[in-house]
């Protein structure tokens, strides 16, 4: 227990001495997660829209003042060709362009039915797809309109209201600044749990180390300490900014959330002490760490659904810690689950928690 | 070699996994009305192939706990009296309740159930008194596909970060093992020695790039619309960007893991997140949107998506080609004068 005791200390020393490294883990990843956090928003407003009138009729005014009017969409520009319209989409000026073809109103007033275009600018799929979406209603509220102004007929119509629960006003923050946090966090103890055995490595210190009586486990802990905490400063720091400037909500418990942090963040310094064995040099450990990094980074949930990967990607994405912690972050954050529902959570944690740590502590045997 | 297999094995996998096709997604539905217009939309909502009803919830009290175990995503909730409603009074509501802690899939799966229900509003509208037909081109991606969303921002972040990795770590190295020193005393000017040091990363990254560009073409599927010089030279000019960033970095640092910390944490996650490749860059505040600017990814991934997929000519993006040229113009010159003032 001394023996460990002396090492963390040793570790700290080392860490707060290098005044460059130092702010690198400590207080850039918190201003950038802050800074970060003001980024997330996929909010989509201010739709940019171009009009193609070909009708001039009273008609195609008011549809196009339905869209004008309707808080989604600006009128970008007047288009009176197909080549303009496909310069201003290939420019990226406008998101929507809008064809009213000739003799639209007469076909509204006779039997025919009228039509419309909408040329869409598909490079975002997800964007495109709601852009379609709100396109459509609007021009069915204008035909509503205009039918329910000539014929007493009307249509029956069933009227979708929506609910968000837990981010009623779809705040992409609130969710995003706990896992921007984490993301930052794993970055961080992955890359300097690998980098600092390998350095010891390389300078050979470590076979310094190794002459004296301490024992592996004693070794492995008295560097697994203090950038154990560490990552806890990144978290908590990083949350405590997230509710002063973000108000982010904290429904649920934060003792339950700090106990899962306690135990999760032995799966990424386990993965950065692995990596730290199977390696050579620090370039290497960089590379190495640098591939699981992105990985767990990306395919975490956090930006992309899960739910829409293919099998066998959800399947290598059960061994990716971050996506577990997205998912609590959730559960206790914003849904104010209890223990009953984070068990699992916990569970598995331990369980990757010590698989990994065994893992390398086996392999950092097999290298001594 | 680890640095071919590297940036391949994460496109492969980034271009499968990354995708906002949304299918199948776990739905409840809480049908107090149980008529025959309710069940009509819930197979047609079924029959879109976007939603299974994993769960028949029983009375609104049973919505929570439904949530908090996380396995729906939203609750199409049918009062009672629905189809009365409908036919007494021309309206009735449902209730679309999204769990929008999971706000992409909220968004996006309430914008789908509303198109379908428009839709069906539309049908039955046309049954009795004719509707607007509406034709929908989808330009530059008919199919809708997130690849064309995804892959050029992988290309980009993968490119940046390889290429500024190398050369910052390398040329910290030198310094860290004084070697940098030996150069700097030999009558080679700091030109040169950057310029020696940058030319193998160059043809290895560039060699990169067009390995993972070749991948998105016939792997996933990106179109080559436009010109394939154009393209080359897109890759030329941000290759040399980034290790002139590199370069920029190794300057400003002593140690190899101060150059490592220096590239991953201060380039990682701003060009994920600053670049568009994640969040639109017209959704972002406007100071955010500044430093998007001044982020090299921003502009390869225009150049990408121009040339690739709409096929554009250079009087349409001579612009990114300026700022990306001015800045490795930028980037090398504060480099060089940091390296003279060092000797």
């Amino acid at each position: 227990m001394r023996n460990i005791f002396i090492l963390v200390r040793k570790e700290f020393l080392q860490i707060f001495r290098n005044r460059q490294l130092l702010p690198f883990m400590t207080v850039l990843p918190v201003i950038q997660v802050i800074l970060l956090t003001f980024a997330a928003n996929y909010e989509i407003k201010n739709l940019r829209l171009g009009i193609w009138d070909l009708d001039q009729s009273t008609s195609a005014q008011q549809l196009i003042h339905k869209f004008t009017g309707a808080k989604f969409f600006q009128e970008k520009a007047l288009i009176s060709n197909q080549k303009k319209a496909d310069e201003l989409l290939m420019k990226d000026e406008v998101d929507l362009v809008l064809v009213i073809p000739k003799d639209f109103e007469k076909a509204l007033h006779s039997s025919n039915n009228p039509a419309i275009q909408f040329q869409i600018n598909a490079l975002n799929n997800a964007k495109a797809g709601i852009v379609q979406n709100y396109a459509s209603a609007i021009t069915q509220d204008f035909l509503n309109e205009k039918r329910g102004n000539s014929t007493l007929l009307a249509s029956p119509k069933i009227i979708p209201i929506t609910n968000y629960w837990y981010n009623p006003t779809l705040n992409y923050k609130t969710i995003m600044l706990p896992g921007i946090v984490a993301e930052v966090m794993t970055l961080i103890i992955i890359l300097i749990c690998a980098l600092n055995v390998v350095r010891e490595r390389e300078i050979g210190t470590i076979e310094q180390l190794n002459v004296t009586p301490l024992k592996k486990h004693e070794f492995i802990l008295g560097k697994l300490i203090p950038f154990w905490v560490i990552g806890h400063f990144i978290f908590w720091a990083g949350m405590t900014l997230g509710k002063i400037f973000f108000n982010i909500p904290m429904v649920g418990s934060l003792g339950l959330l700090e106990l899962f942090l306690a135990i999760f963040l032995f799966v990424p310094l386990g993965i950065g002490l692995f990596i730290s064995t199977a390696v050579e040099t620090q370039q290497q450990a960089l590379f190495t760490s640098f591939f699981f990094i992105i990985l767990f980074i990306l395919m975490c949930g956090l930006f992309t659904p899960v739910e829409t990967m293919p099998d066998w990607a959800q399947y290598i994405n059960q061994l990716n810690p971050l996506k577990y912690f997205v998912e609590v972050n959730r559960l206790i954050l914003l849904k104010g689950s209890g223990l009953k529902e984070i068990y699992p959570f916990i569970a598995k944690m331990i369980i990757y928690g010590i698989g990994i740590n065994l893992l390398a502590i086996w392999r950092f045997k097999k290298t001594n | 070699m680890i640095l071919f297999a590297l940036p391949v094995a994460l496109v492969i996998i980034f271009g499968y996994a990354l995708n906002n096709d949304y299918k199948n997604i776990p739905i409840g539905v809480l049908n107090q009305s149980k008529d025959q217009t309710s069940e009509k939309l819930i197979n047609r909502i079924i029959g879109s192939g976007y939603f299974v009803v994993e769960k028949s919830l029983e009375k609104p009290q049973d919505i929570p706990s439904a949530f908090k175990l996380g396995k729906i995503k939203l609750v199409l909730y049918f009062p009672a009296h629905f189809q009365k409603e409908l036919y007494h009074s021309k309206k009735a509501q449902i209730q679309l309740i999204a769990d929008a802690s999971d706000i992409n899939t909220a968004i996006n799966t309430t914008s789908y159930l509303s198109g379908i229900i428009n839709e069906f509003n539309a049908e039955n509208a046309r049954e009795i008194n004719g509707g607007i037909q509406i034709s929908t081109r989808m330009i530059f991606n008919q199919r809708l596909l997130s690849v064309y969303l995804f892959i050029p921002g992988v290309i980009a972040l993968i490119l940046l970060i390889i290429s500024a990795l190398l050369t910052s770590v390398t040329l910290a190295r030198e310094k860290e093992m004084g070697t940098l020193e030996l150069l700097s005393i030999s009558p080679i000017s700091p030109y040169m020695i950057i310029i020696g040091k940058v030319i193998p990363y160059l043809i290895l990254s560039l060699l990169n790039s067009f390995v993972i560009i070749l991948l998105g073409i016939f792997i996933f599927g990106l179109p080559m619309t436009g010109s394939i010089s154009l393209l080359i030279l897109a890759c030329f000019v941000y290759t040399v960007a980034s290790l002139s960033l590199g370069i920029l970095i190794s300057t400003r640092v002593e140690t190899q893991q101060a150059a490592m910390f220096a590239s991953l944490v201060t380039l990682m996650m701003p060009t994920m997140l600053l670049s568009g490749f994640i969040f639109p860059i017209e959704s972002l505040p406007l100071p955010l949107q500044v430093i998007s600017n001044i982020i090299p990814a921003t502009h390869f991934i225009v150049l990408i998506k121009s040339i690739m997929i709409k096929g554009a000519g250079i009087t349409v993006i001579w612009q990114p080609f300026i700022i990306l040229i001015g800045m490795t113009s930028l980037f090398l010159f504060v480099s060089i004068q940091s390296l003279k003032r060092n000797n």
